[in-house]
């Protein structure tokens, strides 16, 4: 909102400059954006709290000034001259919606000559962001700038024949059109204002076309009324319309203030207007509120802040404010006026001696006492490890936590597939984000495809995140994961290396990462699953405990993500690995004497397994098979067909003594005699 | 026959010298020192002399024997080290050639931002709390002191699951939940970092981003202690030099309280494009735990006292790295990513 200085400053006297008015208010709580020059006046943009709107209102806000500067408030007189009819002989106001508008108050004037309001007013206005439009709607828009209380103008004339405002919800599928000629459909939680048989103005929003200022317009009805807060900012939302009117009942109008802003809208236009005001105010307030009284404890100002204000200078704060206060038992009680309805607690008097007292001369110091040791616990730290780890091979991403419900599809998975079972966004953004990830792979493959249209080759990328599982309990599981995903091949360098960023690759991460967690109990299973090539798909066991899903990805999954690379990926399960973590790792002792190495090399049928192989081997349970490795892969040319071979690296190892060449080559027959028995493999 | 021996002498000197490689060189040592070699032979012809004879040149015959031997050994090492020389000149390589390059990854700079945080927040004796990411009405706000149909619901414009549900529009709640899982104990001294939901999305919003809260509760808790606290992590995090400064401000669980502003690290406070030409950069809100959320949490307002803020964690990483794009970090360049 832009405040126009010249306009303040009729309010209270303003020495400074309007750097140092903007600093000083910014510091006190009443945020200055910026200002700049306009003429010959300077226009100060605010940024207010929303507990502070009642710094709209120029005298509010003047206030202010003055509690910061120590110069007088000055409050404009209103001097009326009314005529000696009777307000009650022109108008009758009835409330049958008390809930929503806890009061309201009329008053006419008469014989107005509508014409172009004073060029100081007209000039108040611009600098204010508003566009001048007659002496009648300018005094209103006047007057509600230097009150913060949205007043409005009712031709008289065109209210109907019963001369009575009646306020009242409106019906469901009422139409109305409001001052900007638009016609808008209400319903019965929205309020309107009545001249008994149709509505002229939308409550506390905007008048109506119906009963608007014309250039002959002679008498005017004012009001001044006060609407609930919700039922403004509902109507508001609903309707799409925003305006200074119901931005100022949205935050909270001065109930008690309105009188003066209604008699001070009448007294201009008696003095601007040429109007005869009629005597007396149609006000009905049914229920009239009580001021509010607090007690504030000087002591606990202190032990609040960590400063030391006496109490004396509490109260001077609490005066410069305007605020009535009375000293009982060295306690001070203060009366709230109610342009603060802000202040509701001893902790909001507090926050007002503080702010004057400047937060800046508030000490800083740690907490003392004993200092409590933190750090992370086992959970935290385990995955900080994982994250950090990971980031040794793979650069970690952040997806959005939401994901298109035809991700599920695009991923082939079956309808009845849990992963379908979704937390769904009640108002999202876009459908494209309108559930909750069930797994992470959609932005994960979001992001290669975004990578290989920028051009970006030798994609190899990890997130941890949560992903969302409808529960029977009040809120939904949410489960921690892993997920990485790789494509392409490093580009061949100069020494004819590459790495290829395929299924090996990321199982060997996987390995790694078991390892360096000191996992050894697990195992690798073939799998299905419909998002992965069936051929190349396997499950991550540990201790029976199914952890993850690792494979490359199916090609009709990758062509639904615009991707033409093979990629591979996996998905694992945080808590449950941290939930299947031994104790610490224990660190096997080093035998001194030597190992020996043999390699052996087998023909075997093509669909035997390696995990077979090595379970045959791992079987034989022989206590000098120290270690067995795989070294070669081969099918082709050199082997029948249908028949593969492995070559493995078998090293024999004792802990208490060097290995005799015979103890070696016996455990060696033994080996090939248990793989031929149960494999059916040849010695190549 | 001394003067055999010292021809001999002088013509195994000669030869030695001029031998120019390890084959000659052995070549030499079977001439000489084999077992039919020439100073072999002569040792062996020793025995038939007699007396004093026999001993002296029995001497001087040793002697040579001894001398030789010597003179092949720092020959053989000589050619041993010109070998290794010629070698390693062989092996000489381009040191100049680019390393192989490692497949290699990065932590997300947030992930980095909030390690960093908590390291920070850690050392002052804090412990990490975490709270779900869906969340209660009644944790996201009505226990943090905001009703429904209150103005400040207006300021999180929220992702809603269902009437009671919604995505978290700050970090917040885990104040209450940690609260009520303490009461009565004290101290609570927790950081909770995550991510949190609004519905926004432009250049400087976007509808999922990442905060930390920061919540301390004790016996005489004090707005001193708030900003003892937080000058502290602004030092650490942007450096001694910074200067700080706090605002009174307006959040519905929290009384009194503030904003804290850093003197603008991009112009060290001069005015810039970054600052708004204010020298000052806005990065948390702080304030006195409201009484009512000490309430909700179980703990008696007149008995104990709290501070608590939260921060942006984007913003804190887009002033440490100069990034001018909030979405830069849900976009997952690789480019992007390879420069942390
Ligand atoms: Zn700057």
């Amino acid at each position: 909102m832009g405040v126009s200085l010249n306009w303040l400053k009729k309010y209270v006297d303003i020495d400074w400059s309007p750097e140092e008015l903007a600093h000083r208010l910014t510091m006190a709580g009443v945020a200055v954006e910026g200002w700049q020059e306009q003429g010959s006046d300077t226009v100060l943009e605010l940024d207010l709290t929303p507990n502070r709107g009642d710094c709209l209102g120029l005298i509010n806000l003047a206030r202010e000034v003055s509690a910061l500067n120590a110069q007088e408030l000055r409050i404009p007189e209103i001097k009326i001259k009314p005529a000696v009819e009777k307000v009650e002989e022109y108008i009758k106001v009835e409330i049958v919606a008390p809930d929503l508008c806890p009061r309201y108050a009329a008053r006419l004037v008469k014989n107005v000559s509508i014409k172009a309001s004073p060029e100081w007013m007209q000039e108040a206005l611009i600098n204010s962001g508003i566009r001048p439009i007659n002496n009648i709607v300018d005094i209103t828009n006047y007057v509600m700038l230097e009150t913060n209380q949205p007043l409005h103008a009712f031709d008289y004339n065109l209210l109907g024949d019963k001369k009575r405002i009646l306020v009242r919800r409106a019906g469901d599928g009422e139409k109305f059109t409001t001052l900007d000629g638009v016609e808008r459909v209400l319903d019965s939680e929205m309020l309107v204002i009545t001249d008994g048989s149709k509505a002229v103005a939308l409550a506390g929003i905007m008048g109506g076309e119906n009963s608007e200022i014309q250039d002959d317009t002679c008498d005017v009805l004012l009001e001044s009324a006060n609407f609930l807060a919700p039922s403004i900012r509902k109507t508001s939302k609903r309707l799409g319309l925003r305006s200074d009117s119901s931005l100022r009942f949205e935050k909270g109008a001065d109930i008690e203030g309105l009188i003066y802003a209604l008699n001070r809208t009448a007294a201009l236009m008696q003095d601007l207007a040429g109007g005869e005001v009629v005597q007396g105010i149609c006000d009905i307030y049914p229920q009239p509120r009580n001021p509010l009284s607090l007690t504030l404890r000087p002591e606990r100002v202190d032990y609040l802040l960590g400063t030391s204000i006496s109490p004396d200078e509490i109260k001077q704060y609490l005066q410069r404010l305007k605020f009535g206060i009375k000293e009982e038992d060295g306690q001070i009680s203060v009366d709230i006026p109610f342009y603060r309805p802000d202040i509701q607690m001893e902790v909001d008097l507090i926050e007002e001696v503080a702010r004057l007292y400047g937060y800046g001369n508030i000490p800083a110091s740690l907490p003392e006492g004993e200092s409590s040791s933190g750090g992370l616990n086992s959970y935290q730290k385990f995955r900080q490890q994982l994250n950090e780890i990971l980031a040794q091979s793979l650069s970690e991403v952040v997806n959005y936590s939401f994901i298109n419900p035809a991700d599920f599809d695009l991923l082939l998975l079956p309808a009845d597939s849990p992963l379908r079972n979704v937390v769904k966004i009640a108002n999202p953004l876009s459908e494209e984000q309108s559930v909750m990830r069930t797994l992470l792979l959609p932005g994960l493959l979001e992001t290669i495809q975004r990578n290989l249209s920028r051009q970006n080759q030798n994609l190899a990328f990890f997130e941890m995140g949560q992903v969302f599982i409808p529960a029977n309990e009040l809120l939904p599981m949410e489960e921690l994961k892993l997920g990485a995903i790789v494509s392409g091949k490093s580009e061949l360098n100069w020494l004819k290396h590459r790495v290829e960023l395929e299924f090996f690759f990321l199982k060997g991460i996987m390995e790694d990462l078991l390892q360096q967690l000191g996992v050894i109990d697990y195992e690798f299973k073939e799998t299905q699953n419909p998002s992965y090539h069936p051929g190349r798909t396997a499950s991550l066991w540990v201790k029976d405990q199914e952890i993850a899903v690792i494979g490359e990805l199916h090609p009709l999954v990758l062509e639904n993500y615009d991707i033409k690379e093979r990629a591979s990926a996996f998905e694992l399960d945080i808590e449950k690995l941290f939930s299947l973590l031994g104790s610490s790792k224990k660190v096997e002792s080093i035998s001194r004497y030597p190992a020996v190495e043999r390699d052996i090399a087998i023909l075997l049928d093509q669909e035997i397994k390696a995990s077979q192989v090595i379970s045959v081997i791992k079987g034989m349970n022989n206590p000098l098979l120290y270690n067995l490795k795989l070294f070669d892969l081969y099918s082709g040319a050199q082997v029948p067909k249908g028949k593969k071979s492995m070559a493995f690296k078998a090293i024999f190892q004792s802990a208490e003594r060097t290995l005799t060449d015979a103890e070696v080559s016996h455990s060696m027959d033994n080996l090939l005699e248990q793989l031929k028995k149960q494999l059916g493999a040849v010695l190549r | 026959m001394l003067r055999k021996i010292e021809a001999i002498k002088k013509e195994c000197q000669l030869r030695l010298s001029q031998v120019s490689s390890m084959e000659e060189l052995n070549e030499f040592k079977i001439k000489t020192l084999g077992r039919k070699g020439e100073v072999t032979l002569l040792l062996r012809g020793l025995k038939d002399l007699s007396g004093e004879e026999k001993a002296r040149a029995g001497r001087v015959a040793n002697e040579l024997k001894q001398n030789l031997e010597q003179m092949l050994k720092e020959k053989i090492e000589a050619f041993k080290l010109n070998e290794l020389e010629q070698r390693l000149l062989q092996e000489k390589i381009d040191v100049t050639l680019p390393g192989l390059p490692r497949q290699g990854g990065r932590q997300h700079p947030l992930t980095q931002i909030t390690q960093e945080i908590q390291e920070i927040f850690i050392g002052m004796g804090f412990t990490i709390a975490e709270g779900p990411e869906i969340e209660s009405d009644y944790y996201n706000f009505e226990a943090l002191n905001v009703p429904r149909d209150h103005p400040a619901r207006d300021m999180q414009d929220s992702f809603y699951i269902s009437e009671e549900l919604l995505l978290r529009t700050h970090t917040s709640p885990v104040q209450v939940r940690t609260m009520e899982k303490m009461a009565p104990q004290i101290p609570i001294k927790i950081i909770v970092p995550g991510k949190v939901y609004r519905k926004d999305d432009d250049a400087t919003h976007s509808p999922m981003f990442h905060q930390v809260e920061g919540l301390v509760i004790d016996r005489r808790i004090t707005f001193a202690h708030l900003k003892g606290t937080l000058v502290r992590f602004a030092h650490q995090i942007f450096g001694e030099d910074v200067t700080v400064r706090y605002r009174p401000s307006f959040f519905p669980f929290t009384e009194p309280s503030a904003e804290m502003d850093i003197s603008c690290v991009m112009c060290k406070g001069e005015g810039c494009r970054v600052c708004s030409h204010t020298g000052w950069l806005e990065i948390l809100g702080a304030g006195m735990v409201n009484p009512r959320v000490l309430q909700y949490g179980g703990y008696d307002p007149e008995e104990v006292t709290g501070f608590a803020f939260g921060m942006g964690i984007e913003r804190i990483a887009m002033l440490k790295y100069g990034i001018n794009d909030l979405r830069l970090f849900f976009d997952n360049d690789k480019r992007f990513l390879a420069q942390f």
